[in-house]
């Protein structure tokens, strides 16, 4: 039997305004994939607050820096990106896990499935990893991705991104998104980035250009805070 | 308050970051547990496999205990299992994860929650993920378990893995229509 646990405090519900709904019509791959019941609301148990404690694992300086992961430089524009990870009390989460992945500087993917008739690069994998250290922070060294077509619908160009997987401190602080640049001409037209409800919500998604970030005479500096969900403030039983 | 960041889909191309498919070793040989293999597929409101599915699966060890912080009774780092684990369903949308019986985790008011494994799913099509649980077929818990039984009883089915022979299971995630799965806001 279990044994008797502590009160712990549960995570804030995030606001629906900043949630895209999954069914999405202007974006068509959700039209079989979305669920029809609506979502069951269950207790947060000691199931979902826990989670995996990522960031003690081994990561190499190339990990974070995408332009060092093979014998030559990629093509591109180099980019730095960095900001902090945060949750919504603006309490950093440090030694947590922050993935990425994105096209090349062509606006084409180091996937099989990737048939974009744009040219691979064979220096440029597109996969990077780092941990945030104890304020939160992170950086990532990588090139400006390129926009690129997809069957959305007619002359449907998807704006430059970077994914990015966040762990934070719970199962259900996980967290996988998008970044984009700003002014980006292509945002309004998107329907992954227009199924944010908020307006709030898609500018958390766009980085901010950053001169303080901006390495001279190398690289243009992006800045990406991310925002996690937070404890709720009422403490209560499991 | 700061607003939350919000979600985007993991779209197509996560295999470039996640490049194993099909199979997960959650827990390695030399885990301490009874072991338990769970195998399934995720299909769309219309049969298709959703062969783009990443599957993530959090859960406790054998005894009931995670290793994490606000678990009173963490075990810290344990042989051959953290507890978590993520896989690229295969061209057919399948997966099989190779674990060990979790045991029984304290639920709301310490009324004892029957194994389960707790699933995330990310998907192109899928913008914010998908959150479910698998339970296995024929744990005497499973009657009284304090999420189960929220469930209307004609879907609790949709979240029980069927147990194929001792230790080995099936669970097919089905995200839209008849069977679909129970999914949670948590």
């Amino acid at each position: 039997m279990p044994e008797t646990v502590r009160p712990l405090d549960r995570y804030r519900r995030p606001p629906a305004s900043s949630l895209p709904s999954n069914d999405t019509p202007a974006y068509r791959s959700t039209a079989f994939r979305h669920p029809t019941h609506p979502l069951v609301v269950i207790p947060q148990t000691l199931s979902e607050i826990t989670g995996p404690v990522y960031g003690d694992g081994p990561i190499a300086p190339a990990d974070s820096d995408l332009t060092q992961q093979h014998p030559n430089p990629p093509l591109g524009e180099r980019i730095i990106i960095e900001g902090r990870i945060l949750d919504e009390h603006e309490r950093p989460v440090p030694r947590t896990l922050v993935e990425v992945w994105q096209a090349n500087a062509a606006g084409r993917y180091a996937h099989a499935a990737d048939t974009h008739d744009a040219p691979l690069d064979k220096n440029f994998g597109g996969a990077g990893r780092t941990v945030t250290d104890a304020t939160g922070h992170y950086r990532f060294v990588t090139i400006k991705p390129g926009a690129y077509p997809w069957p959305n619908h007619d002359n449907a160009w998807r704006p430059p991104h970077v994914h990015f997987s966040v762990f934070g401190q719970s199962f259900l602080t996980r967290l996988v998104t998008q970044m984009y640049f700003p002014g980006d001409p292509l945002l309004s037209l998107d329907p992954v980035f227009n199924a944010i409800p908020s307006e709030r919500g898609r500018q958390r998604l766009i980085a901010l250009f950053d001169l303080d970030v901006t390495q001279p005479g190398r690289a243009l500096g992006y800045r990406f805070d991310i925002v996690l969900r937070g404890r709720d403030s009422t403490p209560t039983g499991l | 308050m700061l607003p939350l960041t919000p979600p985007q889909t993991v779209g197509p191309f996560f295999a470039i970051l996640v490049p194993e498919r099909g199979a997960l070793t959650l827990a390695s040989s030399d885990a301490s547990g009874p072991r338990a293999a769970v195998e399934g597929s995720v299909r769309d409101g219309v049969g298709h496999p959703v062969p783009d599915a990443l599957i993530e699966v959090w859960q406790a060890n054998a005894d009931g205990h995670f290793n994490h912080p606000e678990d009173p009774a963490s075990p810290g780092p344990q042989t051959g299992f953290d507890g978590f684990g993520r896989i690229h369903a295969d061209a057919d949308g399948a997966f099989a994860i190779e674990t060990i019986m979790p045991g029984s985790v304290p639920g709301p008011e310490n009324t004892p929650q029957a194994p389960h494994l707790v699933v995330g799913l990310f998907a192109r099509g899928l913008l914010t993920r998908l959150v479910t649980r698998i339970y296995f077929e024929n744990d005497p818990l499973n009657a009284d378990d304090p999420i189960l039984t929220m469930l209307p009883a004609d879907r609790r089915s949709t979240l029980i893995a069927t147990e194929l022979a001792p230790g080995r299971y099936h669970f097919d995630v089905v995200l839209q229509g008849p069977g679909e799965t129970v999914f949670f806001d948590v």
